[in-house]
């Protein structure tokens, strides 16, 4: 019979303290909740407002990832390019970067006055600041690197074997991506897309700066769990139980089926 | 005289390995021939058969299958993989996992329904049809992957050691395939097995340190 190696006791210490230092803020949430008075919490319009406004910013978002991240991820992870590591550096960036800064810089790039958004505004009528769409666009902004990340590292990881056997069997370039290379990344899209929907979700420091804090324009579950929490903590515990209930009904379907679980 | 299915001369580089069929000797296998490729390990037999398929291009000489130039080293002229007809069974067999047994044997654009069902009966492959390659043995993913070549009606058949590590069933059935000339197209094959070379071989070519030449057939 295998026997299991046994871990040495510091290192069992410390990661017994790290997954306390993780839980430990998740109990005193729960511990605090107001459970006889959440139906009526929860029931507040304005609550169901921000839940309304995340999810449709939060959705839109991601799907723009998968539109914008899958082909750049592709050509990350497959084509030589000039300067590849400086080009990746800059995508990755918005995972780096303080998210306030990442709204400071959507402001001067898209802003009314902004580099791009003064001749949006002139040529299309079109204002992002202050607008749903700002908020679509800073959620996308900082939830893209995450899905890049995940399927370039996939692209890079499948051997491309697989694609020049397609392409001896008479597969051109379109059909072996369609019929090859996708279905064996898929797994990584997914779990990509979940990654970044769900900072999406949770965006705050961009939104807040590139987007305001409209009610039911851009103010997002976690603006307004921010604003309860000086006004009212008791709507700002419901809140949080909201976003945790959401994230843990992705997590957890997707974490077996697309996130490494062993 | 029947037109060859392939005609090479030339140099190609792949890595430290430098591939060279001289032009005095051409390597040339005629239609319906089953030619042996032998050699040490890592003397370039599977570079060949890359060099063949179209994943690696000449650095001069030429490459001519079934009348048409499909590399030309000195013009740079280079026909794609997917635009020559070729069958390569790599040594890994490369199945795609995502796909069922037969949803592979008829992966290429080429294949259709009537061939790829003639190919699964003979290769006894009927009633594996639904599974994945994962859930198959390693003969059965071997005779997969040469019906997956098959399907896509090759002018010439590339197999790299096929018969290694398989039993004794899965051998029979490749060699019974093998061995009848109107069922095959113009094939190299690579192998180490001095019985394999003796049953189905026309013609033997030895590859040593990149050097390919004849061996006289006897």
């Amino acid at each position: 019979m295998t026997r299991r190696r046994r871990a040495p006791r510091s290192v069992l210490l410390v990661a017994t303290v790290a997954m306390i230092f993780l839980a430990l803020p998740l109990v005193g949430l729960l511990q605090r909740m107001p459970w006889t008075n959440l139906g009526h919490l929860l029931g507040d319009q304005a609550i169901l407002d921000s839940l309304r406004v995340s999810l449709l910013i939060s959705v839109i978002a991601a799907s723009l990832v998968l539109v914008l991240g899958t082909p750049l991820a592709w050509v990350l992870g497959r084509v030589r390019l000039p300067l590849r590591r400086l080009v990746r550096s800059l995508v990755l960036l918005p995972m780096v970067l303080p998210p306030v800064v990442g709204g400071t810089a959507l402001l001067f790039a898209l802003g009314r006055r902004g580099l791009i958004g003064q001749w949006l505004e002139r040529w299309f009528d079109l204002t992002l600041p202050f607008t749903m769409a700002g908020a679509v666009v800073a959620a996308t902004f900082v939830a893209l690197p995450f899905y890049v990340v995940t399927v370039e590292g996939a692209l890079r990881t499948t051997r491309d074997e697989h694609e020049q056997l397609a392409a001896t069997l008479g597969a051109g370039p379109l059909v072996v991506l369609r019929r090859v290379t996708i279905p064996r990344v898929l797994p990584a899209m997914g779990a990509g897309l979940a990654l970044a929907w769900a900072r999406a979700l949770g965006e705050f420091g961009a939104t807040i700066t590139f987007a305001g804090n409209l009610p039911g324009r851009t103010r997002t579950l976690p603006l307004a769990t921010f604003q309860a929490l000086e006004s009212d903590p008791e709507a700002a515990l419901a809140l949080s139980l909201v976003l945790l209930a959401v994230s843990l009904a992705v997590l957890v379907p997707t974490r077996d089926r697309w996130l490494p679980t062993r | 005289m029947n037109t060859p299915a392939l005609s090479l001369t030339g140099q190609a580089t792949v890595g430290d390995l430098h591939l060279q069929i001289p032009s005095s000797e051409p390597l040339v296998v005629a239609s319906g021939e089953l030619v042996a490729v032998v050699g040490p390990n890592g003397a370039g037999k599977s570079s060949l058969l890359r060099l063949v398929a179209g994943l690696v291009s000449l650095d001069s000489g030429s490459l001519t299958l079934c009348n048409l130039i499909v590399d030309n080293g000195s013009t740079k002229g280079f026909v794609p993989p997917e635009r020559r007809r070729v069958g390569w069974v790599p040594q890994n067999r490369l199945l795609f996992e995502h796909l069922t047994v037969v949803g592979n044997v008829g992966f290429s654009p080429r294949a259709n329904s009537k061939t790829t069902s003639h190919l699964l009966e003979s290769l006894d492959l009927k009633s594996l049809a639904n599974r994945h390659p994962t859930e198959c043995s390693g003969g059965q993913a071997q005779r997969v992957a040469i019906a997956r070549a098959l399907a896509a009606e090759p002018q010439i058949l590339l197999l790299d050691e096929p018969s290694t590590a398989l039993d004794v069933e899965s051998r029979h059935r490749i060699h019974d395939l093998l061995a009848d000339r109107s069922r095959r197209p113009a094939t190299m094959l690579v192998t180490h097995d001095p019985a394999e070379v003796a049953d189905l071989a026309d013609r033997v070519i030895r590859v040593t340190s990149g050097r390919v030449t004849c061996v006289d057939p006897s």
